[in-house]
């Protein structure tokens, strides 16, 4: 967008809610926002309703955070506690159904680059893990096979949250939850390794016990995917309410699976890491000049 | 080698229906798609292989290849795929697909959701029956099915009815005050996978472009302001507000698909058709049910017996009003149907007064045929016994 876009006409100051004002004045647009800069500047998710200590809500503000272009950023979602969150986010952003996030970010893309063919619009997917998973996994997947050059965020809380914790594909195994009584039979559906063949020139595995990784990864997922080709984040969310834990104990839980079973992990192809290592003298010297403006 | 496109020039709905030259030709059903979609101005098409349906999307994608079409793709499944149509056409350009039977089905889910987003899609349905048992016939089961979706519906007779259905389609669905879907239906093989004469625009012209400002919903583009839409959304709240937002949402959807009646009369002159408008016996059909009622009037002619015809070209919107006038002097009504569940008979049951007149017409499905005797012998066996 052009940024006079985001401006407003200063005579709808007095009538426009306090946050819109806040968000114009000073707002991520224009800007380049880090996780570390959170608390000073407006988010582009206002006052979200997810639960208290949930962490999908924690990924979402850090990846919010860390969008190279806001003002030219669109947002699919998907249904999940991610869809409460998603209306009140200062973005364009589409809810349609359940599992059809990559196919409509699929049409999005190629729509908008039609549209505006000498702009770079990032089209990103944010979903669950029952929605990437399990009830999208196909689109998912040819979305990858077809090299749309979208990221694909999955919030992996390892069960349906919203519809009161129920079995995932990415469940753990022998997990008791609704509608697995006995405990789930198979093992975490290996969408990493998934993207990885299916072509995804970014792959990264990240927890929200490391923040400021994920807003990292989150950077280089978004510049391969408008350069190179697909890429795939996906974060371990816990899920305090549905794994009966109090609030404050999903991020510790977050914390000991970063350690064992939910490491690090990032791939990417010889191309994306050419272009990444491109990246590299600039933001050198961004930081440098950065460092003197200070 | 594709042919390269000439330059086309951009003129109006009315103009390409009415005024543009057009040429006889010999061609299938699926073809008459190809020359509409070539005028179309289409921005994206997205295609799925199903039986009778696929033919016409191939021929969809010789047009992008030949430069048409600015992009073209085949998707992974109808679900998949509606979604693609739907995520295009919320960025803000001109979609166009087909699909039919089965692949109407699994892509179900995307119509009511293209209606709730207000998408101006077009979209083509080659009718056919559905599993089980496996069949890839001709049957028109899958409309009675996607009468509540939100989405408008008309039904071509045949091929010239379909290639100029299609041409309006796009003018219409993309009003500010209509923005919702349009399926153009036709009866799979009958009309797809034969020959027939259709008048065809030879001039090189194309509809004018899709201009997404004249949307009633932003685009979702980052361009449109404001970038926020609520900050309490009405989504899955259980409170008054939202189910009050939902309600009110929807009844405008139904609102839009009426608004939509003014500006496509002007094209399709009429939603139905009459001939013998005072016999008292009427036939009511749509698609190729229609050609064999009129040769069943014919053969009933013959022996004496004066039968008239109510050829309904929509069904979404329900032309109530004007059925209800058509059949107002009717003492028997015949509705053959390619379909099982007699879903036209129940439309029409629902908008007369005594809906008695209507007795079952012949409902022929798995692909059978519907001789036009097989009508004459219901209309004679049900309405002159005793006579």
């Amino acid at each position: 967008m052009s940024l006079a876009i985001a401006n407003m006409n200063p005579h709808f100051e007095d009538v426009m809610p306090q946050e819109y004002l806040d968000l114009i004045k000073n707002g991520p647009f224009g800007k380049t926002k880090t996780v570390g800069d959170l608390g000073s500047f407006k988010e582009l998710l206002e006052e979200h309703p997810l639960c208290a200590g949930c962490n999908l809500a924690l990924a979402f503000r850090l990846l919010m955070a860390s969008l190279p272009n806001p003002e030219d950023s669109i947002m699919v979602g998907s249904t999940g506690c991610n869809s409460l969150a998603f209306p009140q986010l200062a973005l364009h952003n589409v809810h349609s159904l359940f599992g059809n996030q990559n196919a409509v970010a699929s049409g999005l893309k190629r729509a908008l680059k039609l549209r505006f063919p000498d702009k770079t619009k990032d089209v990103v997917v944010m979903a669950g893990d029952g929605a990437t998973a399990d009830i999208g996994l196909d689109m998912t997947l040819h979305s990858w096979f077809r090299g749309e050059k979208i990221t694909t965020v999955m919030f992996d809380n390892e069960l349906y949250a919203n519809t009161g914790g129920q079995e995932s594909g990415m469940s753990l195994p022998g997990a008791v939850l609704n509608m697995a009584p006995t405990g789930k039979k198979f093992q975490k559906v290996k969408v990493p390794d998934l993207a990885v063949v299916a072509g995804c020139a970014y792959v990264a595995v990240v927890s929200t016990a490391k923040p400021k990784q994920i807003g990292q990864c989150f950077k280089k997922a978004i510049l391969v995917a408008r350069n190179i080709g697909p890429t795939y984040i996906q974060i371990h969310t816990p899920c305090p309410t549905n794994m009966k834990l109090k609030p404050a104990d999903g991020i510790k839980h977050a914390k000991e699976r970063v350690k064992t079973d939910y490491q690090f992990r990032e791939h990417m192809t010889p191309e994306a890491e050419a272009y990444l290592k491109t990246l590299e003298p600039a933001k050198a010297a961004k930081e440098t000049a950065e460092e003197v403006t200070k | 080698m594709p042919v390269k496109k000439p330059e086309l020039k951009e003129v109006s709905t009315e103009y390409m229906l009415f005024e543009a030259k057009r040429e006889e030709q010999f061609i299938t059903g699926s073809e008459a798609v190809r020359e509409a979609i070539r005028r179309a101005n289409i921005d994206i098409a997205i295609s799925y292989p199903i039986t009778p349906q696929s033919e016409s999307m191939h021929l969809v994608g010789d047009l992008y290849a030949e430069g048409y079409i600015k992009e073209y793709f085949r998707g992974e499944n109808e679900f998949a795929v509606m979604s693609e149509v739907a995520g295009a056409a919320m960025a803000g350009v001109r979609t166009f697909t087909a699909t039919c039977g089965p692949g109407t089905l699994r892509a179900f889910e995307n119509f009511p959701m293209w209606a709730g987003s207000r998408l101006p899609i077009v979209i083509a349905f080659m009718t056919r029956g559905i599993n089980a048992p496996l069949t890839i016939q001709p049957d028109t089961i899958e409309m009675g099915f996607l009468l509540d979706t939100g989405i408008m519906m008309l039904h071509a007779e045949n091929a010239q009815e379909l290639y100029d259905m299609l041409l309006m389609s796009f003018e219409v669905a993309e009003q500010t005050t209509v923005h919702i879907p349009i399926g153009v239906f036709v009866d799979g093989f009958f009309v797809t996978h034969t020959r027939q004469k259709v008048k065809v625009v030879i001039e090189d012209v194309k509809l004018k472009p899709y201009n997404p400002a004249l949307a009633p919903v932003p685009h979702i583009d980052m361009e449109t302001p404001p970038f926020r839409y609520m900050k309490d959304p009405f989504v899955m709240k259980s409170n008054f507000i939202s189910y009050a937002a939902h309600a009110s949402w929807q009844q405008e959807i139904l609102a839009s698909a009426h608004r939509a009646k003014r500006h496509l009369k002007p094209y399709l002159k009429s939603f139905i058709e009459q001939e013998n408008p005072n016999a008292p016996i009427q036939i009511v059909a749509s698609g190729t049910a229609v050609a064999q009622s009129r040769e069943a009037i014919m053969l009933l002619k013959e022996e004496g017996i004066e039968a008239g015809l109510v050829k309904i070209k929509m069904l979404r919107p329900f032309p109530a009003d004007e059925i209800k006038a058509a059949l107002a002097n009717a003492k028997t009504i015949v509705i053959p149907e390619f379909n099982r569940t007699g879903w036209l008979a129940r439309e029409v049951a629902s908008v007369i007064p005594n809906n008695d007149r209507i007795i079952p017409g012949p409902r022929v499905f798995g692909g059978m045929t519907m001789p036009p005797d097989v009508i004459v012998q219901v209309v004679k066996e049900k309405t002159l016994v005793g006579v």
